[in-house]
């Protein structure tokens, strides 16, 4: 990553794992693409991260696809119930859940696409649209609590890292103690406390089955994983010299803080955005899988997988076919995260399997 | 030494009473509902409500609701309102259950962890080594809830190998106890397994560049004692802390989902049925106790840690 103000003393050509310096560009001088342009070079170059990243891509393209699933194909909502409805399949006529409370099994095309995984429960909703829908609010609570995470520990690790002192001590072992708390008991204590009440601080205002609740949730007991690093990393920035330049020139706090370190911290931070949505995303489905995280009409994910496992004997798909979801999300964006870090820093010893690698991602995972 | 344990319980001490004060801030400070009305849980009668509120003195100051807070969950008076049942009774009874999971897995995941990670760095860049990278992403990624059904459904209902879910004291059948827990130890053990191999793995490449993994070599030690005595010795300092804090967060976490997967009657099977009834007294309870342990835990590791390790200690109190 670019530490040194300079792009060419940035990034060497190649790194360790970069392979053979092969030539991308033929008759141009390497040091005439920007640090980002060679990172991105690097990245495409590394074959695996570049097919999860298409994974990826497909899985949000699927569950962008939700709404016209749901209305050409399917017919119904995610959370419309069909205990009389009959199915014609065929000449033959089937029931939606039987007369005992047993769900319909995977159709997958012989409805026209009509309950294509089958019925969830006794309720008989359609198990593909809710996966579609489940599915974007368990990457939307990821993604959305990622920025609010992300936001909050830059923001905490600038301050302790730049201004040290008292105000690091108070930060660093807050952050510290925050660690080594049980996330995801205080994560349950919190999200239940939250769920029953709802908040009221001031002007915001959350109702307990708001998918809000999660997202405050994880957002604050994640910070701590994100925190901690970037405070690493701006401790060792604020030594440098372009900082001291800086201030010579009569740079504010402010200014050092946000217009020279921060820069320099963004290929860190991409980094560990792209793998907090990976966390957050298990941390709200191992939430919501307990009943503390996303409430009832709203499903995730992880409440499908709960209400799946009621019927694991009779028809497994409805527990397994989310816990796929929830592997192939979180997995492609542990991979990409980490061909971002081989990327961005080819310098850099933190490798997914190194010890501090893997603890850092680790975090709240379950 | 001394003073290094003594800097450490005064230090978790004041993490306790942090914790402590975090609990209360979640069940009892947050602006949302009234606490007794929230306590009180889905069905509670307006006199069981005023009853609550008098009793845990929801209109006294702050500090004063903190000490009856905690006198209630310490004196075992912490009770779930439908049925009245006492929290700690339930939360010992569900002990047993709980630890037999956990240190089941804990062994499991330890052994099988450092013997996979001794054998792929002494053959570093072989297919053991590259397969276990595999396995530690896949790790961090599969979770409980997706392993476990699998497990579930073809091991236990297709094939028949396994008994079905629940949890058998170990005293009533020993032989049983042993059957019922081997899926969820390794369902909890499994993912840490590709972890731990991979972080032995790398302490132990860097050790063998230290200097005296040469004089070894150079004395004239069998290339087996070189590595054992002295690479393998000098890299297990570090999975002590991991394992004590991995362990740790098992017991008061990651066990709740297992438990609740396969059954098991323990201290997170209780909290799981607590959270769907959205009854707090109980989930009050069990994260006071569960945070408590960790930190608990924790300090015990560091003083581990720098029992085994001079350079800790020493640095510590050099500061």
């Amino acid at each position: 990553m670019a530490i040194d103000p300079q792009p060419e003393a940035a990034i060497p050509a190649g790194g360790p794992g970069a392979g053979p310096a092969a030539p991308e560009q033929e008759g141009k001088d390497r040091s005439d693409y920007s640090p980002w342009r060679l990172a991105f070079n690097r990245f495409l170059r590394n074959r695996v991260a570049v097919a999860f990243l298409v994974l990826f891509f497909l899985i949000v393209v699927f569950l962008l696809a939700a709404p016209l699933w749901a209305h050409h194909v399917a017919h119904t909502g995610p959370n419309q119930t069909h205990t009389v409805e009959k199915l014609h399949v065929g000449g033959e006529v089937r029931e939606v859940v039987t007369v005992e409370g047993k769900p319909i099994g995977p159709q997958w095309l012989e409805a026209d696409g009509k309950f294509f995984l089958g019925a969830d429960s006794r309720l008989g909703r359609d198990e593909m649209v809710r996966l579609m829908y489940g599915g974007r609010i368990s990457l939307f609570i990821g993604i959305v609590s990622g920025l609010i995470t992300t936001t909050l520990a830059v923001i905490l690790g600038l301050l302790a890292g730049y201004y040290r002192g008292w105000v690091d001590t108070v930060i660093a072992r807050t952050l510290d103690v925050l660690w080594s708390l049980p996330v995801l008991l205080f994560g349950i204590a919190l999200g239940v406390s939250l769920a029953v009440g709802g908040l009221k601080i001031g002007p915001l205002e959350l109702s307990g089955g708001s998918v809000w609740v999660p997202i405050f949730v994880i957002s604050i007991f994640t910070i701590p994983y994100v925190a901690r690093p970037i405070r690493g990393e701006v401790l060792a920035l604020s030594e440098k010299e372009f900082v001291e330049a800086a201030i010579a020139q009569g740079a504010g706090p402010g200014r050092v803080m946000f217009a020279e370190i921060l820069p320099n911290l963004a290929s860190t931070i991409i980094v560990f955005f792209t793998l907090n949505i990976a966390n957050n995303m298990l941390f709200e489905a191992a939430l919501s899988f307990l009943g503390a995280g996303v409430q009832p009409p709203n499903s995730s994910w992880g409440t499908m997988i709960s209400i799946g496992v009621e019927l694991l004997t009779t028809q497994p798909l409805l527990a397994i076919v989310p816990g796929v979801m929830i592997m192939l999300t979180v997995l492609s964006l542990n991979i990409v995260g980490d061909g971002l870090r081989d990327a961005l820093d080819p310098r850099s010893k933190v490798r997914l399997g190194a010890r501090t690698g893997v603890a850092e991602i680790e975090g709240a995972s379950v | 030494m001394l003073r290094f344990v003594i800097r450490r319980l005064i230090g978790m001490v004041f993490v306790l009473f942090v914790v402590s004060i975090l609990v209360f801030l979640i069940f009892n400070v947050i602006p949302n509902s009234p606490p007794a009305q929230r306590l009180a849980g889905k069905n509670a009668t307006p006199v069981l409500v005023k009853s609550i509120e008098e009793e845990w003195g929801f209109d006294e100051s702050l500090p004063v609701q903190y000490v009856t807070m905690m006198k209630n969950v310490f004196t075992g008076e912490l009770t779930s309102y439908s049925p009245r049942i006492p929290v700690n009774d339930q939360i010992q009874e569900g002990i047993p259950a709980t630890f037999s999971l956990s240190i089941g897995a804990g062994i499991i995941w330890l052994s099988f962890g450092l013997l996979l990670g001794y054998l792929a760095a002494t053959r570093a860049g072989g297919w053991l080594d590259r397969a276990l990278t595999g396995v530690a992403i896949a790790g961090i990624s599969i979770p409980v809830f997706l392993l476990a059904p699998v497990l579930i459904y073809f091991l236990t209902y297709k094939l028949e190998i396994f008994p079905n879910g629940g949890y058998v004291k170990l005293t009533e059948d020993p032989w049983e106890w042993f059957t019922h827990l081997i899926l969820p130890w390794f369902t909890l053990a499994v993912l840490s397994i590709g972890f731990y191999s991979r972080v032995l793995r790398s302490n132990m490449l860097d050790v063998m560049n230290e200097d005296y993994v040469r004089t070894a070599r150079a004395k004239g030690l069998s290339e087996g004692r070189v590595m054992t005595r002295h690479v393998l010795r000098n890299s297990l300092i570090p999975i002590v802390t991991l394992f004590g804090l991995d362990f740790g967060a098992t017991i008061a976490g990651t066990a709740i989902i297992t438990e609740v997967l396969y059954g098991i009657t323990g201290v997170g099977y209780y909290a799981a049925h607590a959270i769907s009834n959205f009854e707090l007294p109980p989930i009050m309870g069990v994260t006071l106790y569960g945070a408590f342990f960790v930190v608990f835990i924790n300090t015990l590791v560091d003083i581990a840690y720098a029992y085994l390790d001079p350079r800790v200690r020493l640095g510590a109190s050099a500061q």
